[in-house]
């Protein structure tokens, strides 16, 4: 199939640019038509990144809300109350410490698997292969409302409780393909002779793997948690049918939502959006030093 | 290929086992927690159901299938309909952008691309639930647009198809945006100097030259956003009404609510087949035309 190459990898794109690939490249005032088509593209740009980031403006605005009622949804008045009290809401803060282990664990699995798994495309030449990739791509191509439904009736009727396991289970899913696609991108064409070398140079196995495969993927393997972090923590169809009486941050949020939509859950999503932000930036950085190295 | 020496290709090698053994946990999970559940959701959709709390029978009950055609066909064209909508609504504002980052983002690229990202890291449904509060009748969007002359006093966003196709697009526009970018940046944009060269305008250097070597990074994109589209039931709990209900909604309900699995795994299975004949249909041409151009 024909997607097989391009779908999943772009995600986290600047990730995926090969290493000591050099950029070909000509002055902007080359590149894009007249100076007014220019102008019109960048008026263009700047209008679409407003659209992308007003929500999260107005998620941020409303962590400051004094709501009148039980509902967050109408600006009511200023306060800073909500941001010294951002754990309130205790069967919030609980599902949301939940979205954080279920996260925790589910990536901490789907990386080592997934990991794995990339490293095998990328390094070894096996009967198989081609249809390993198409495999791994099919669980990004199938609906999520269809990965749910057939995951309920796996566990329906088998004895298996609806909780915290089969959410994780679920989510290990999803992510073990992200991850092992976003991985090989990163590690195709990377020259494997360099752990021959090293073990000719009387390294063992796992030595040769810790200082030479292990940096080299690492970047890749940054990469793929980051987006797993994001995919994991954001989920609602799959988790909704895999959650039985359990709830996650976002299935609380929905479920509370018929009776109140408390601003806490402003300022939790904020605390997300600022560590993630943080945590991005710090990655970018880190990866821009290494590649001018 | 197979038979190639491993000292030709930078040390990839010919694996006997260890490319297996790399491979069998992530593959074993997706065999399990993938593959397997599909196939007992085909099982469920050919079963029959004596009661609401009967467990499903098998007995190729073929009439789920039609049944998914004939009570929800509304449901089906709408979420086509809207998804497709809003795969085009991506295009239109997500190409431009990618276009302006790759051309004119100069040492700033990676941060503007990062930004796309950024709004991933909050909960895909408070984005949403954030949308309600922009969208509704009072709030700040309509307060804009109602000030226009000759918009009807009763115009309004949330509870209509324009509010749903809106969320559709929203929610799903960096998955857009991120491989059509992959996709440009990878063109050498020394080939529109040639066009200029050979006295072709900006506007045909563009259309000639760039736009059919993106063509897959639009392909990919409009796969990422039309699968999770096709398949939602959030946009439409929140910004939607009954009236706009897709078929993620009756799916969801039928398996959570009226527990009636069998046309539910039916309709969704339809909904399976219908993306994948789709994509398959969708690569096909564009593999030959869009590319050939």
């Amino acid at each position: 199939m024909v997607m097989s190459e391009g779908v999943a990898p772009p995600y986290l794109s600047r990730e995926l640019e090969q290493p000591g690939k050099t950029r070909k490249g000509s002055t902007s005032s080359q590149r894009a038509g007249s100076r007014w088509g220019r102008r019109i593209l960048t008026a263009f740009a700047c209008l679409v990144y407003l659209y992308l980031f007003l929500p999260l403006i107005n998620i941020i605005v409303f962590t400051f809300n004094d709501p009148a009622g039980r509902y967050n949804i109408s600006w009511d008045g200023f306060t800073i109350n909500n941001w010294l009290d951002p754990f309130k809401d205790q069967e919030l803060t609980n599902a949301f410490i939940r979205s954080l282990e279920v996260a925790v664990l589910s990536i901490s699995i789907a990386l080592i698997m997934g990991s794995l798994v990339a490293i095998a495309l990328a390094r070894y030449r096996f009967t198989g292969s081609r249809g390993i990739e198409i495999f791994l791509v099919l669980p990004l191509t199938t609906p999520e409302i269809v990965l749910g439904a057939s995951l309920y009736q796996l566990f329906l009727g088998r004895n298996v409780v609806f909780g915290f396991s089969t959410v994780v289970i679920a989510h290990v899913m999803f992510c073990v393909s992200f991850v092992a696609l976003t991985v090989k991108a990163r590690v195709r064409g990377f020259d494997w002779t360099l752990e021959d070398a090293a073990m000719d140079l009387g390294a063992s196995p796992w030595r040769s793997f810790r200082k030479i495969t292990f940096p080299l993927i690492l970047p890749g393997i940054v990469a793929a948690a980051l987006l797993s972090f994001a995919l994991s923590l954001d989920d609602y169809i799959v988790t909704d049918f895999t959650k039985g009486e359990f709830t996650t941050f976002p299935i609380q949020v929905n479920n509370a939502f018929r009776v109140s939509f408390p601003p806490q859950v402003n300022v939790l999503a904020t605390i997300v959006l600022i560590v993630s932000v943080l945590l991005l930036v710090l990655t970018s950085v880190r990866s821009e030093k290494g590649a001018t190295r | 290929m197979a038979a190639d020496t491993s000292s030709d290709d930078r040390g990839l090698r010919k694996g006997k086992w260890a490319p297996y053994g790399l491979l069998s946990p992530g593959i074993l999970w997706l065999v399990l927690f993938f593959l397997v559940p599909v196939m007992i959701l085909v099982r469920t959709a050919l079963s029959s159901k004596a009661s609401r709390f009967a467990n499903p029978e098998f007995s190729w009950q073929f009439s789920n299938f039609t049944s998914a055609f004939t009570d929800y066909g509304p449901q089906f064209a709408r979420s086509f309909l809207f998804a497709g909508i809003a795969t085009v609504s991506a295009i239109l504002i997500g190409y431009p952008l990618a276009y302006w980052i790759a051309t004119q983002g100069g040492r700033w690229k990676n941060l503007l691309i990062g930004l796309v990202v950024v709004p991933f890291f909050t909960s895909y449904l408070i984005r949403t639930i954030a949308w309600t509060s922009l969208l509704k009748d009072d709030g700040v969007i309509l307060n804009v647009i109602h000030a226009i002359p000759f918009v009807p006093q009763d115009f309004r966003l949330l509870a209509t198809p324009a509010g749903v196709i809106g969320g559709l697009t929203y929610n799903f526009l960096s998955f857009m945006i991120l491989p059509i970018y992959v996709s440009l940046e990878k063109i050498d944009f020394r080939l529109t100097e040639a066009a200029a060269d050979l006295y072709g305008t900006p506007w045909q250097a563009f259309k000639k030259v760039v736009l059919p070597l993106s063509m897959p990074g639009v392909f990919a994109g409009s796969l990422l956003v039309f699968i999770p589209a096709a398949g939602d039931y959030l946009n439409n709990r929140y910004l939607g009404s009954p009236k706009t209900s897709m078929i993620g909604t009756v799916v969801q309900d039928k398996f959570l609510v009226q527990f009636d699995y069998p046309v539910a795994a039916a309709l969704s299975l339809v909904l399976m087949a219908i993306i994948t004949t789709m994509v398959l249909i969708y690569s096909k041409f564009l593999g030959t035309e869009g590319l050939a151009v």
